[in-house]
């Protein structure tokens, strides 16, 4: 019998909820990393007893957790499971990020544009979001904050810098959005092994066609009121974007303002708002059946980060876009002032699929069938950071 | 014998008590207080200085014998105290909400 396994990050420590496929009875584990911001866990889609996991201080700088055992256990990489190293050459690597200022890439790579417009150092402080490869899972990239991508290709024990997205060119001209300059948005294609997407707040999307080793913008069509030429190239702060691996050429995001939608792997795009209440929000996510079948949950604006009207709708297009229906039932529709923030939404691959999303006020809600209806899992968990779901066999 | 105290976070991730005691050749600084520190708990290395850098972390504090030696030099002796293992050097977070 199927199961899924859900991954939740917090801001203080990760859960891990599990149920059978029917998806009614839960249990819940955790808190795992007690006390620590957790920014995102994913499993490996080429071994899902495989987990990575981001967790970060302000305090104590960023560590990198490895599960082999679906979350059971946990090590740093490099370091022998729950026992100190031998005194000697330090063995683990994994927490270290340093940015590639190497000739070979071409640029100094040591300024972007600071929220005042002036040229401010790229200091590392933390990672957003960890993508497993699909097909080996020792390869994992991170997207990290000041935005940067990195590689590991040893189960994270070393990590090294795909500098060819820092350094293009527009680099400068990244800046940080009101949760920092972050790279939080990596996919990649099923179809294409040498083509990748990433997404920056506030720089925009960019693709590599290379596996990484040149990168070009995508922002064609993006029009964005908050900065000086609305329909620059760079500077628009797309919150996330998300593909079905069924059709990697086309791409659905939410940007600060206004859902979007391209056929062209991102060489053009066309808002697909239509009727929503307001179209500024932070997730959004493809049916694992239907690729034209996709879910938002609008927020009410970006001064005021919690749902519109005080419910909690999510919003389904069966059409693409433009159409939008709202899915309230099991969803509180009073005095509800909760976000869900970009990483925080999910879909296992059962029939029919189920949806998930956390909020920060901790509540994790299911769905069992493709958004019809809700029910939460877990109500009083930290504040959610974001939500991964694994489908296992 | 130098004794560190860690900070509650740190401990969990080292997977020690409060306190852990360390060898440290030539003199005692707090570079070489913090490479020892490391090179036994390989875990630790980032938590307290930047990987890159090696600056102290902006929200840790270094304090021993009731002083703060947070900004001294990483390479200035520490108190003979701290050297002959009668105090401490306390690694501190600062209180800063979170």
């Amino acid at each position: 019998m199927s199961k899924v396994r859900v991954l939740v990050g917090t801001r203080k420590g990760a859960f891990i909820l599990t149920s059978d496929g029917k998806r009614e009875k839960w249990d819940v584990s955790g808190p795992h990393f007690a006390g620590w911001e957790i920014y995102h866990v994913k499993g490996s889609p080429a071994d899902p007893n495989r987990l990575y996991a981001s967790q970060t201080s302000g305090w104590f700088g960023q560590i990198i957790q490895r599960s082999d055992d679906g979350g059971k256990t946990w090590l740093q990489p490099g370091t022998p499971a729950g026992q100190p190293a031998a005194p000697g050459p330090p063995k683990s690597e994994s927490n270290k990020f340093v940015y590639d200022t190497s000739a070979e890439s071409g640029k100094p790579l040591t300024t972007h544009q600071w929220y005042d417009g002036t040229q401010h150092q790229w200091e590392f402080k933390r990672v957003w979001h960890l993508e497993p490869s699909l097909t080996d899972p020792d390869t994992v990239y991170a997207g990290i904050e000041d935005a940067a991508l990195f590689r590991s290709t040893d189960g994270a024990q070393n990590w090294q810098e795909l500098s060819g997205l820092r350094g293009h060119g527009t680099g400068p001209n990244w800046q940080p959005g009101a949760g920092g300059m972050c790279l939080h948005t990596i996919i990649l294609d099923p179809s294409d092994p040498q083509r990748m997407f990433i997404a920056i707040s506030a720089a925009g999307a960019f693709r590599t066609d290379d596996g990484g080793k040149t990168w070009k913008p995508i922002n064609r069509g993006l029009r964005s009121q908050y900065i000086p030429d609305p329909n620059a190239e760079i500077g628009h702060c797309v919150h996330h974007v998300a593909m079905h691996p069924s059709r990697p050429g086309v791409l659905f995001m939410q940007k600060h303002w206004d859902v979007m939608r391209s056929d062209d792997a991102g060489d053009n795009w066309k808002e697909i708002s239509g009727n929503l209440p307001t179209d500024f929000g932070f997730v959004i996510d493809v049916h694992a059946h239907e690729p034209e079948t996709i879910y938002v949950v609008p927020i009410k604006s970006d001064g005021e980060h919690y749902v519109h009207e005080g419910k909690l709708r999510v919003y389904r297009s069966r059409t693409g876009g433009n159409e939008w229906e709202a899915l309230t039932k099991g969803l509180p529709q009073k005095d509800c002032y909760v976000n869900v923030l970009r990483d925080a939404m999910a879909i296992d691959s059962l029939d029919k699929c189920g949806v998930y999303f956390g909020t920060t006020g901790g509540q994790v809600y299911a769905s069992t069938d493709a958004g019809d209806s809700w029910a939460p899992i877990v109500r009083d968990l930290p504040s959610v950071l974001s939500v991964e779901v694994q489908t296992l066999a | 014998m130098i004794r560190v105290i860690l900070p509650q976070h740190l401990r969990t991730l080292a997977k020690v008590g409060s306190e852990v005691t360390l060898e440290v050749e030539g003199q005692v600084t707090q570079r070489s207080v913090l490479d020892a520190l490391e090179a036994r708990y390989p875990m630790l290395r980032g938590t307290i200085r930047d990987q890159a850098t090696q600056q102290r972390r902006p929200f840790l504090r270094f304090f021993a014998c009731e002083e703060d030696l947070s900004h001294e030099s990483p390479d200035a002796p520490l108190p003979d105290e701290v050297a002959s293992g009668k105090e401490p050097l306390l690694i501190i977070g600062a209180i800063a909400g979170g």
